[in-house]
């Protein structure tokens, strides 16, 4: 596991808010030469800890005016079917993501939709009618944020 | 409203958000010059809100995720905005969304293992403001991750 300081801590927390600084970019911001920042940079994404991009979009600019958080419980449950559920949930465009979780439900799904009566041609003509579907709870997303996360906060070199 | 070809940078963008400025404007088939005016133009108008690294937490050593999902007592005037408030205090929490349903606020908390876990949800999430009921849902995998729109 690769051991992080407040320098590479500050650009984790930089390329988090905007993926597209340039080196140089990043450099200025720690206090580094443009040269150090992309060695710094690469040895992240080596480690895999820059695990990839984001893209943040206005979803209602773009006529996705809702976003649901759905459970979903397996009504049997067995190696087969939990192939064959997650092969045909990923093939849903409006399923954003799909998680496997323990617990209350089997999986967590991210559905978009234009609104609700869309959303809920998508639940009963796509998603209810697959293959071992059970038990189904919707949640309507009402406002979202992503956090920083164990990065800390301290400074890359302390303030001139 | 969207033209057809903005719509086609977003698709390719989201199918592959690594992509260059240089790739993206050869699979869009646009000069490289259109496509920086579009880019720049979708995020001057909000559209494009930004691009984001994203960390993978088991690489830091961080093994475990949990869902919670929350119910606030609603009885306080100011209890959706006090719990986000010092959710944003652990610095554990990496999600915070809220809802309409039958849970109100579901809270994404990362952990070295589940020692650590067990610390974090009793010293600082037991201790936020206004829980009325918490249920825990661990991640084991993620199936599909944030990939497109069917724009």
């Amino acid at each position: 596991m690769i051991a992080l300081d407040d320098t590479d801590r500050a650009i984790l927390r930089l390329l988090q808010a905007d993926a597209t600084l340039s080196a140089g970019a990043i450099g200025r911001e720690v206090g580094l030469s443009q040269p150090a920042a992309w060695r710094r940079v690469s040895r992240l994404q080596e480690a895999g800890v820059l695990a990839g991009r984001r893209v943040e979009l206005d979803l209602d600019a773009l006529g996705f005016g809702v976003t649901v958080f759905l459970g979903v419980k397996l009504a049997t449950k067995g190696r087969v079917s939990l192939t064959d559920f997650e092969r045909a949930i990923t093939a849903i465009p409006e399923v954003q993501s799909v998680h496997h979780v323990l617990g209350l439900y089997d999986y967590r799904l991210r559905v978009v939709a234009r609104d609700i009566s869309d959303f809920e041609r998508i639940l009963r003509r796509r998603i209810m009618t697959l293959p071992g579907v059970g038990e189904v709870e919707a949640n309507v997303l009402l406002s979202e944020e992503r956090r920083p996360g164990p990065l800390g906060t301290g400074a890359a070199r302390p303030p001139a | 409203m969207l033209k057809d070809s903005d719509r086609r940078i977003l698709r390719h963008l989201l199918a592959d958000p690594q992509a260059s400025a240089a790739e993206l404007a050869e699979r869009t088939g646009m000069t490289a010059a259109t496509l920086g005016r579009r880019l720049d133009r979708l995020r001057d108008t909000g559209v494009l809100k930004g691009q984001h690294a994203e960390i993978d937490w088991r690489a830091l050593g961080y093994e475990v995720e949990v869902s919670l999902r929350l119910t606030l007592e609603k009885t306080a005037p100011r209890a959706f905005d006090e719990m986000i408030a010092a959710a944003r205090d652990v610095p554990e929490v990496t999600e915070i969304q809220t809802f309409l349903g039958r849970v109100d606020l579901r809270l994404v908390v990362i952990a070295r293992d589940m020692a650590h876990y067990q610390e974090i949800y009793r010293d600082r999430i037991l201790t936020l403001p206004h829980i009325a009921d918490i249920e825990a849902l661990m991640t084991v995998a993620a199936v599909k991750t944030e990939a497109g729109l069917p724009l």
